[in-house]
């Protein structure tokens, strides 16, 4: 078990290594530099190669990349261009734990709606609730993200007013218990939006992972031994059916952070999603460089997540 | 037990019914070894999992009794009947290697049914747990109890589930076709194992099998099953001496013998008809070699030929 986690962790280097390559090698090859939006036709060009030469942006590109790297893992990811010149890590610190609270949000509610729903459709097939959960379902895929987000804001927030529309909190004047509610308070209906596709994927999955679980052999074992329904289905069906759904959400966790880019625009919320809309349209290339890697680490450690996991839940990968 | 009259029909999409099960009559004594036997399609596994109450839909027991020591079972709500399972009545199934939960371990599947019927604490479930397992034939019994499914091989795995089926002593033992998808060699270490326990804990035993081979080594009567009907009962000996039947002789002929050389085993021409479209007479008459104009027209009654041999035969009636 242990072993296997190491092991896991061992390769986790490697992905990490060939994930910064890749990051570096596309922001160099991307058109343009910092200095493409600013350029200043009063200033001679020579300024710039000065300039550029300064930023050692002249370097060979293996040098370049070295010096990134290990500034990188020391934390430093450099200076941003366009924010006056503020550290990159200080601007994604403010942000990032925005960002993984409105994914938390996010899967909490994915989750708590998902699973009971999927239970009951697959415990129940063809009934109206399952009709209704798949017709949701289905509508939940096609929608697209900021299509929900601008319905929600129209009809829970400006009609209703049930929501406040944008950011995360109401002032500064708010502390303590009172913040914490305001705070969920901001987050619940970018949170929904954010959550919609993964709950009506999973939604699908559970569905189809419990009915073929109640259909197998070892589950009419357990009613042949006299186990309760309940048990039946908390024992017996849950555990296994859950199996695939772990390695979804391994995978769910990237697309959070990914979803997470469109449905901050929508809800002006400042995480690292608006951050990286905010760097990639200014160019500002270390901004970028740091939030791709960022955004790949967190889908490698999903899948750690997600593996670690799967061993715990599933006996029969533990000895690999 | 007794079953009388067990009709367990399918109800199909298309309005069509599969009446997999029909006026199924059984007994099994207590200390008894029941053999019921027949080819893929024709109910034997419909009938014991009516047994057990372990129809899902779109099938339905329709009509009939089936009583354990006087109790009906049929006439017992959800909840009281999986206190007969697994404790009066216990089931082994065919297929071991999917049998068992593949997520917890043997111990965990013992205990659970220990701890459900016989109200066992957590120890005292697993010292009976081991003691099982040392019974069904596990040199290590207690590092198999903390063991999963998947260590284990397929014969092992259906010792793991006659020791789960006989954790608590129960009275009837229904196999149904335990040693189908085992190894020849490990078939007959399970049955010889099935019947040890069957004795040691004088249990009945209803073996459902299509091995014509183990109901002459182990069975004390045999009931032939064709498309949902029993057609043939009788001791072992008389049935394997004297079988009535047209498809019960189909069935004997296909068996090699020692005593002569044969060049090619007997047949029975087709399969057994869908259980949605019997014919309108007798169901074995499309296959019969002996069919008449008779058997064309209406399905015959079952025939007390004596005390212990019936026959569903128009051959043998007496017109």
């Amino acid at each position: 078990m242990y072993k296997y986690i190491i092991r896991r962790i061992l390769i986790f280097i490697p992905m990490l290594f060939a994930l910064s390559v890749v990051v570096f090698a596309l922001s160099k090859a991307a058109p343009g530099d910092p200095f493409t939006t600013m350029l200043d036709p009063n200033i001679d060009r020579s300024v710039f190669e000065e300039r550029k030469e300064a930023l050692g942006l002249n370097d060979p590109i293996p040098v370049q990349y070295f010096r990134w790297v290990s500034s990188a893992v020391q934390g430093d990811f450099g200076e941003s261009i366009v924010y006056n010149q503020r550290p990159v890590m200080d601007l994604i610190k403010v942000r990032f734990w925005n960002t993984i609270y409105l994914g938390i949000v996010a899967l909490f509610f994915t989750l708590i709606v998902a699973i009971p729903i999927g239970i009951y459709s697959a415990r129940n097939p063809y009934s109206l609730l399952d009709y209704g959960a798949t017709g949701f379902s289905f509508l939940g895929l096609a929608i697209p993200n900021f299509f929900f987000g601008l319905l929600a804001i129209y009809f829970l927030s400006i009609q209703f007013g049930w929501f406040p529309a944008q950011g995360t909190v109401s002032g500064t004047d708010v502390s303590g218990l009172e913040e914490f509610i305001d705070r969920i308070h901001h987050m619940i209906l970018p949170g929904i939006t954010l959550g919609l596709a993964g709950t009506a994927t999973y939604m699908r999955y559970m569905r189809s992972e419990v009915l073929d679980v109640l259909g197998s052999d070892y589950i009419r074992t357990a009613k042949a031994k006299g186990m309760s329904d309940r048990n039946v289905l908390y024992k017996h069906t849950l555990r296994n059916a859950l199996i695939p759904i772990i390695t979804l959400m391994g995978f769910e966790f990237g697309v959070l952070i990914g979803g997470a880019v469109i449905t901050e625009q929508v809800f002006n919320y400042p995480g690292l999603g608006t951050l990286f809309l905010d760097a990639i349209i200014n160019r500002d290339y270390p901004i970028v460089m740091a939030l791709a890697l960022i955004f790949g680490i967190f889908i490698l450690v999903g899948n750690l997540l997600a593996d670690i996991f799967y061993s715990v839940v599933d006996p029969r990968i533990r000895y690999d | 037990m007794d079953v009388k009259d067990l009709k367990t029909y399918f109800y199909l999409d298309d309005q069509k019914v599969a009446r997999a099960v029909d006026d199924v009559d059984l007994t099994v004594n207590a200390g008894e070894t029941v053999a019921l036997v027949g080819e893929s399609g024709s109910g034997k596994s419909i009938t014991s999992l009516s047994i057990m109450q372990l129809i899902n839909k779109p099938g339905k027991i329709v009509d009939g009794t089936i009583s354990l020591l006087g109790q009906n079972l049929l006439n017992l709500s959800d909840k009281q009947m999986t206190k007969v399972r697994g404790n009066d009545v216990a089931m082994i199934f065919q297929e071991p290697m999917t049998a068992l939960n593949p997520v917890y371990t043997i111990g965990n599947q013992i205990s659970e049914v220990l701890r459900k019927h016989k109200k066992m604490n957590k120890k005292q479930a697993r010292r009976r747990a081991i003691e099982l397992l040392k019974m069904v034939g596990f040199p290590r019994a207690e590092d198999t109890f903390d063991e999963y499914p998947h260590q284990l091989s397929g014969g092992m795995r259906q010792r793991a589930m006659i020791a789960i089926a006989i954790s608590c002593e129960p009275k009837l033992l229904i196999a149904d076709e335990p040693t189908t998808a085992l190894d020849v060699t490990i078939q007959a270490q399970i049955i010889d194992l099935m019947n040890e326990m069957k004795e040691k804990l004088d249990m009945a035993l209803l073996l459902i099998t299509h091995d014509l081979g183990v109901v002459a080594e182990y069975a004390d009567r045999v009931l032939v099953m064709y498309g949902g009907q029993i057609v043939e009962e009788a001791p072992k000996k008389r049935l394997f001496k004297e079988s009535k039947h047209p498809y019960t002789s189909g069935l004997m002929e296909s068996l090699p013998s020692i005593y002569k050389e044969e060049e090619r085993l007997g047949t029975i021409r087709g399969t057994v008809p869908p259980a949605h479209s019997f014919p309108k007479g007798c169901r074995f008459s499309s296959r019969c070699p002996h069919a008449m104009d008779q058997c064309f027209e209406s399905n015959p009654d079952l025939i007390q030929l004596d005390h212990e041999h019936s026959v569903r035969c128009y051959l043998y009636t007496d017109e």
